[in-house]
């Protein structure tokens, strides 16, 4: 009788933050809807209601079904018969539940069968569902592919596939080969036009989440003889069609619920999406962004699980004559999880407004032209959605690898056997900082916003903020570890030689990270007293993270780059 | 085939986690600390309503309950999951009823609801666990029943096929329609509120509860399924000497409160002297009896 909504407070909190009011009322149209479908919300409070009651539907879920099935999923996973994906018992019953409580397709509108909940309260659902059990996620969190095909397929293709997703059927993005992992441009998978226009789809990809979807979508190789990524498009697979087989599902180290496949494509019919050529350069990018801030979500969700688990253990385990959370040693341990934890999630929730704010305009902007003012409000969230989204993923990820590996700790001996949930979370978790592009690939798309300034400008307009007496002291850390920033990223821009910067963009954009997630934290304590043990805990860590870094890049000299350098 | 199901349905205070507070001085439930809820086995007879109505496209759930005003929340949860409306039986002629005075009532507005084909409920209430209120509504209405059920595999042809559960196992039966079939615990959970629906029903309210909002009526007024019935006993044509106390042969003699307290394990020696002696002692403390 659990439910994880309504015992994390903090979620409301984000929820209720004050841009949601710009947000819903732009997703709403000013509640355009309100007469026209008998669930659609008629002012502000109506959907806030929606969403707050709609998440309480997901706690419930999570807390009695999804979590208490994920052990067993764990242990059983899934199987191929016959070329075709059976899932474990428990994900059967889990997507039974999502698909009877209309989970599906939460963030389409309503004329294609969808609940049209902005990205917020979308992603705060994946953060529910990870908690309960991060292997599933991906299942359900599929159906964010629904949302490229909103963006860039045809009306018809929209009008015939989304109301399937949102009925229930599952989605898989199908991207990577055996040669084409981070590097996609080598996608080698063969479309070929047939004689009346239609598409067949033949060859090979590899590490497909959910590759026995009913709906996939499919980057492949439409023109012939080109070899980089502008010889891609992106395609629709409906596997009521036939054509694709499932030859194997991997053996994973973790998220064992969720089907890694190996798929093999004969002559499978499929549709053309958009236009050719724009399939990685274009859909697959904007594909990409969505399912990173799904990752955060699923990190964030995984971290709160450990922190949760870590915990009980702590309070409940006695060495010594008393519980283990009487020694220093152990809260310190526990403090920098919570701290961890709540900065993960102020950056995963101000990333997914930012990314809430940009695509509702891009969407307006569809309907009619936006006004000067709205064009350059969608410029700027456009931006920093950029800016945040590989930011999220990196540090969020990071960090739940960190407490995953914490909650075992603090687990001692007993968390190192197959009893306590502690090692499936940490088996998890692994993936995170790797699926949807690795750390180093969220830093390479991150450093630009170092070095172009978007995060400093960003941090520039927080330190306007007036804050609360108590928390000046805070404020002030912040300003010092922005100079230290600064300083650094001149320190490593002066020097002219690409590998040296590249060698240091990591430290730079945790730098970054750790002082924008410091002025999240310290916003949202003016509204949410809540937060503060955890806004001063994580300011000392990042305060000493950033020094560590400052000191590394400034007593570096660029001859010693040599040493790193792998030679024969 | 389209079916007409009636699911009866009981608020509840929640006894399944219960505190140092769950009982006041009386011994009576305190039931301000204990928040109201779907009878459990009421949700699983739900369930096997809303399967018939998969099943059976064009069925229509009911959802009849007694209680005050408050109780229309239950006819709301039920909507959020696939019912098509309710009726809250509320009346002050109703306070105190014990199964035989409630059972009446309901029987009095099964009739009011006209044609049906199946009444469900749960086999019992967590608050009063009698288990006696679905087979009473049967024997006032004078139709047959099929109790303990735990799944009902099909309604055709005027007849229903149940299976039951029972104590070595299960049983499948075969029962005329109408009915009334009580269904047990150990039948499918029922499923989660759907969020369309949820969003759809969430201002349906009795007419009382927003007798005072012109707002909320107005809205009410004008989507005319946010309407839950709201009956009294004149609107089910109840004989009022039948009703609430007074139609109420159970009298509380007295309430015990029951402590259980976990002591250290004793040894009994196995022979038969110690083993009566122990047994008489647990009889005495209220463990068994």
């Amino acid at each position: 009788m659990a439910n994880f909504y309504n015992d994390n407070p903090v979620l409301k909190h984000y929820l209720n933050h004050p841009l949601m009011e710009k947000i819903v009322a732009l997703k709403e149209r000013d509640f355009a809807d309100a007469d026209k479908y008998d669930y659609a919300p008629q002012n502000f409070e109506d959907a806030m209601d929606s969403y707050d009651k709609v998440l309480e539907i997901v706690g419930e879920i999570c807390g009695d079904i999804v979590a208490e099935n994920a052990e067993g999923v764990d242990h059983e996973g899934p199987q191929v018969v016959n070329n075709r994906v059976v899932y474990a018992e428990g994900t059967k019953r889990n997507l039974d539940a999502c698909r009877k409580a209309g989970l599906m397709g939460m963030a389409m509108p309503r004329r294609l069968g969808g609940l049209n909940f902005p990205i917020t309260p979308y992603i705060m659902a994946a953060d529910i569902v990870s908690r309960a059990d991060a292997g599933f996620e991906n299942l359900w969190g599929l159906q964010d592919c629904a949302e490229t095909i909103y963006e860039f397929a045809s009306d018809e293709q929209k009008e015939k596939y989304i109301p399937r997703v949102c009925a229930g059927e599952t989605m898989s993005m199908d991207l990577t080969e055996p040669d084409a992992g981070s590097d996609l441009q080598s996608v080698m998978l063969k479309a070929s036009q047939k004689e009346d226009g239609s598409w067949v789809l033949n060859g090979v990809k590899r590490f497909i989440t959910n590759g026995d979807a009913d709906i996939h979508l499919v980057l492949a190789r439409s023109e012939e003889g080109s070899h980089d990524g502008r010889g891609l498009s992106m395609f629709i697979y409906d596997k009521r069609n036939g054509g694709v087989n499932v030859r194997r599902i991997e053996n994973k180290m973790g998220i064992k619920g969720s089907p890694t496949c190996e798929l093999v494509y004969k002559d499978a019919p499929a549709e053309l999406v958009g236009s050719r050529r724009l399939g990685l350069i274009k859909y697959v990018m904007a594909l990409m962004n969505g399912a990173r801030l799904g990752i955060a979500a699923q990190s964030v969700g995984l971290s709160e699980a450990a922190y949760r688990e870590a915990l009980d253990y702590a309070k409940d385990r006695k060495q010594f004559g008393k519980s283990i959370i009487e020694f220093a040693a152990v809260d310190r341990i526990l403090s920098d999880m919570k701290a961890k934890l709540d900065a993960s999630r102020a950056l995963l929730y101000a990333c997914s407004r930012y990314v809430d704010m940009y695509k509702i305009y891009d969407d307006i902007a569809k309907e009619r032209a936006l006004t000067v003012e709205e064009k350059k409000e969608a410029k700027k969230y456009s931006r920093l959605a950029d800016a945040f989204t590989p930011l999220a993923k990196g540090m969020t990820s990071e960090f739940c690898n960190q407490n995953t590996y914490d909650c075992i700790q603090i687990h001692g001996g007993s968390g190192f056997m197959k009893d306590y949930r502690c090692e499936r979370l940490y088996r998890d978790a692994r993936i995170t900082s790797i699926y949807e592009g690795t750390t180093q690939l969220q830093v390479v798309a991150a450093i630009r916003h170092v070095t172009t300034g978007t995060y400093l400008n960003w941090i520039r307009e927080m330190e306007e903020m007036t804050v609360k007496p108590e928390d000046e002291a805070v404020k002030n850390t912040l300003v010092f570890m922005t100079q230290q920033y600064a300083d650094a990223v001149k320190a490593v821009t002066e020097v002219e030689d690409s590998k040296f910067q590249d060698f240091m963009a990591r430290p730079l954009v945790e730098m970054a990270g750790h002082i924008v997630m410091g002025y999240l934290l310290l916003d949202d304590v003016q509204r949410n007293d809540d937060l503060r043990r955890s806004m001063n805990v994580y300011v000392k860590y990042g305060q000493a993270e950033v020094a560590k870094h400052a000191d590394f890049i400034g007593n570096f000299k660029p001859e010693q780059l040599k040493d790193y350098l792998y030679e024969e | 085939m389209s079916l007409n199901i009636i699911v009866l349905a009981k608020q509840v205070p929640d006894t399944r986690n219960v505190g140092k507070d769950a009982m006041k001085e009386d011994g009576t439930v305190n039931r301000a600390v204990l928040p109201a809820i779907f009878n459990p086995e009421d949700l699983n007879a739900l369930e096997q309503a809303l399967r018939l109505k998969e099943q059976y496209p064009g069925s229509k759930v009911t959802i009849l309950t007694m209680g005050p005003p408050r109780a229309a929340e239950i006819v709301k949860e039920g909507m959020y999951r696939g019912a098509d409306g309710g009726v809250v039986l509320s009346d002050r002629a109703f306070a105190g009823s014990d199964t035989l005075a409630t059972s009446y009532a309901l029987s009095a507005a099964v009739r009011k609801l006209g044609e049906f084909d199946i009444i469900l409920g749960g086999r019992q209430a967590i608050d009063g666990d009698t288990a006696q209120v679905g087979p009473q509504v049967a024997e006032k209405l004078g139709l047959p029943q099929v109790t303990y059920a735990e799944e009902i595999l099909k309604a055709e042809n005027g007849k229903v096929t149940v299976v039951r559960r029972i104590e070595s196992g299960v049983e499948t039966v075969e029962a005329p329609m109408p009915l009334v079939v009580t269904v047990n615990g150990s039948a499918a959970d029922c499923r989660p509120r759907n969020a369309k629906a949820l969003q759809k029903f969430k201002y349906a309210a009795v007419p009382s509860e927003v007798a005072n909002d012109e707002a909320k009526k107005a809205f009410i007024e004008k989507r005319p399924y946010l309407e839950i019935g709201e009956w009294n006993a004149s609107t089910v044509d109840a004989d009022l000497s039948q009703c609430g106390l007074a139609g109420s042969p159970t009298k509380v003699k007295s309430i015990e409160n029951v402590v259980f307290a976990a002591k250290e394990a004793r040894r009994v020696e196995n022979e038969d002297g110690q083993l009566e002696d122990l047994i008489k002692e647990l009889i005495a403390n209220h463990t068994i009896g």
